[in-house]
């Protein structure tokens, strides 16, 4: 049985003609996780979500989704899952009430008006009930999308970057209700390109060109690529990452703010390539790598399948 | 002025640029560049071969109540002129009224009984031509040749002693009954026809836009990732436009009566149903347009490719008896075809349900096979 998962599936694999966006990629989500899908854009986070929710067809690949066959049993796993776009697609010309009461509808809540009414309470828009969805700002479209997608007490959650375009406030609301919600047994499934929500998942995924690179707790995912980073600060970083770009040992030299952080996965190799470079002029650190310099990493290291 | 300031001169170079831009975006859109080949094409091949204004071959049956020489000589002629094409003999009055009321031919010429005799007797009897003038454009050259045709039919027949009998009057009486529209107003042909028309463009357009908006706006995603089945949202697309469509009809039945005071022989409620089948018709083919077209602009074209062969092959536009036989078969699929054969028969003629019938079944195996090709391109994924 695969009682213990939400998501159990291998081998999926999505091609547009020659093109293979998504290249067998495995992937388990326990029930009540909350799993982030990161990865590049084109990489193929989304056709593989659609593929879990029965919008596209796969060209291979087997497993469940919530106990249904990801292939054949779509129509079942429909019911109980909840895809939130990442572009809003609710309807513009509809009222917010309206727009609850029609997902209500399709899914054939029961005691629809209740779920509608309790729905429009718990988003605090109960005096705005009327307003038409496409008055509404980034933020409260993104909490109508999240409101209409709960309505019908799915168990996953599939949501791709439902955080693009809303500020920060509204975002760390946003997770506030994930993980609320996760709590109450929920699984959740999002892509994002933030670092702090990255974080804040349970466990991750990292995908590039339709591959899946890394996978594991933040923890997990940093100690696996193997990274050694130093931490610079002081005048004309520019020009200090340009010659370090220059030295093999040097993976990457990133500007992070202010300051510049310089990779490598040979530490040795790493600490004697930035020797001539630790001129006091600068400030010198050795840092635990975050999970940025991690997908900086592993984007810079994973081949893109458009170019030759 | 400083130099600053000078306007940015034309440049030969920017404007090529759009020239450029333009070409490829036309290249690259498809449909536009068919488009724009395509209805030059269509119109020259209508209007060029098609449509013809002094229909000829029109179907005509005989009453033949008289078997003389001089009556069979008639129809002989009939048979041979260019006019006329003889279908069939009616046997009765009451049969020729049925042929003409389904609208199977255009003319019953009846030859009266003792025909032949009372020509001998230069007792000159009556001819009678009962045209359906429903559409007076399509009757008006054959009605003018006939006195000239049945005259010149006899001639044979009236020489030497008979002579006298071709005199210059004429050896017979004509008498024509434009039947259900008498005075020949083009208004009681065109009138009930526009509503054919005007159901056709607005039903086929509005749901041709119903699938593609979705898609443009983004909201087929979600529809499509919702437990849905494709019949559910395809008749939810059609069924609240059938409501659109009757306010059209009504709207037209009002303005026909008390505007254009277009009689309304037949039964009000069967037209309704009538309607109701073509409405459905048009809304199946709007949603299959939907189902094909990637936008919004390509349903409205679709519908244009549609509409145009509608107006023009149906008989709304020209008399359909005056189109070639290839023309005719493409006008036989078109629904507003039967559309406006059963309007004009219920409000003009008076036709009842038996008469309407033949109409009806085509206009419903159009919108079944319409529907069932929508059903089965509806993609039920984003693939």
């Amino acid at each position: 049985m695969t009682d213990g998962f939400a998501i159990d599936v291998r081998g999926m694999t999505k091609r547009f003609g020659e093109q293979t966006v998504v290249n067998g990629i495995d992937l388990q989500v326990r029930r009540g996780e909350v799993y982030g899908f990161l990865g590049p854009n084109g990489s193929g986070k989304t056709t593989f979500i659609r593929m879990l929710c029965g919008l596209l067809a796969a060209d291979a690949g087997e497993g469940t989704c919530l106990g249904f066959d990801v292939i054949r049993e779509s129509e079942y796993i429909k019911r109980q899952v909840s895809y939130m776009t990442q572009r809003f697609s609710f309807y513009e010309d509809l009222s917010i009430a309206e727009n609850l009461d029609f997902v209500a509808r399709m899914y054939a809540v029961a005691n629809r008006r209740e779920a509608v009414r309790d729905s429009i309470e718990r988003l605090g828009l109960a005096g705005r009930q009327k307003q038409l969805a496409g008055e509404l700002s980034g933020g409260w479209k993104q909490r109508l999308a999240l409101a209409a997608c709960l309505i019908h007490n799915p168990q996953l959650l599939l949501l791709d970057e439902p955080t693009a375009g809303v500020d920060p406030k509204a975002r760390r609301d946003f997770w506030e209700q994930i993980h609320e919600l996760a709590g109450q047994g929920l699984t959740f499934l999002i892509t994002t390109h933030y670092m702090d929500e990255a974080e804040r998942c349970d466990r991750l995924a990292y995908i590039s060109y339709g591959n899946l690179l890394t996978r594991g707790t933040a923890a997990e995912v940093v100690a696996g690529a193997g990274l050694t980073t130093w931490r610079v600060d002081g005048p004309e970083l520019h020009e200090l990452a340009r010659l370090l770009r220059g030295t093999p040992a040097v993976l990457q030299a990133v500007a992070f703010g202010a300051r510049l952080h310089v990779s490598g996965t040979d530490a040795a190799a790493l600490e004697r390539a930035i020797a001539p470079f630790r001129t006091g002029h600068h400030s010198w650190q050795q840092i635990h790598p975050g999970l940025e310099d991690v997908f900086i990493h592993l984007m810079g290291s994973s081949k893109d399948n458009y170019s030759p | 002025m400083s130099p600053a300031k000078k306007p940015t001169p034309l440049s030969f170079a920017r404007f090529w640029a759009i020239v450029t831009k333009e070409f490829i975006q036309m290249r690259r859109d498809r449909l536009t560049f068919g488009m724009i080949i395509g209805i030059p094409v269509v119109q020259l091949m209508l209007f060029g071969y098609a449509i013809n204004g002094d229909p000829k071959h029109l179907p005509t049956a005989v009453l033949l109540a008289d078997n003389s020489q001089q009556g069979r000589s008639l129809l002989s002629a009939l048979k041979n002129s260019d006019y006329f094409r003889f279908v069939r003999e009616v046997k009765s009055e009451k049969e020729a009224e049925a042929v003409l009321a389904t609208g199977e031919v255009q003319f019953v010429v009846t030859i009266p009984e003792n025909f032949g005799r009372n020509l001998l007797r230069g007792d000159k009897p009556t001819v009678l031509v009962e045209a359906d003038a429903t559409d007076p454009s399509a009757t008006g050259n054959a009605i003018a040749s006939l006195r000239t045709l049945l005259g010149s039919a006899l001639q044979h027949d009236l020489k030497g002693p008979l002579a006298f009998l071709a005199g210059s009057e004429g050896p017979i009486n004509l008498r024509v009954h434009a039947r259900y529209n008498p005075e020949g107003i083009s208004q009681y042909n065109i009138v009930p026809g526009l509503m054919g028309v005007v159901l056709t463009m607005t039903m086929v357009m509005i749901t041709g836009l119903a699938m593609t908006r979705e898609r443009e706006r983004g909201t087929m995603e979600n529809l499509l990732s919702m437990p849905t089945r494709p019949l559910e949202v395809l008749l939810g697309k059609i069924i609240p436009y059938i409501l659109v469509g009757y306010i059209q009809v009504g709207l037209i039945l009002i303005a026909a009566r008390f505007l254009f005071r277009v009689p309304m022989n037949g039964s009000i409620p069967l037209l309704l149903l009538t309607s109701l089948l073509f409405i459905a018709a048009n809304l199946a083919m709007g949603i299959t347009f939907s189902t094909l077209a990637k936008n919004q602009l390509q349903a409205v074209q679709m519908t244009f490719f549609f509409f145009l062969p509608s107006l023009l092959l149906s008989g709304f536009m020209f008399p359909f008896r005056g189109m070639p036989e290839w023309a005719q078969a493409i006008g036989e699929v078109l629904p507003l075809t039967h559309f406006l054969r059963v309007i004009r028969g219920i409000l003009l003629k008076g036709n009842g349900f038996e008469e309407v019938i033949l109409q009806l079944w085509q206009i419903m195996l159009f919108a079944v096979v319409a529907l069932t090709i929508g059903v089965k391109r509806y993609r039920r994924t984003l693939d």
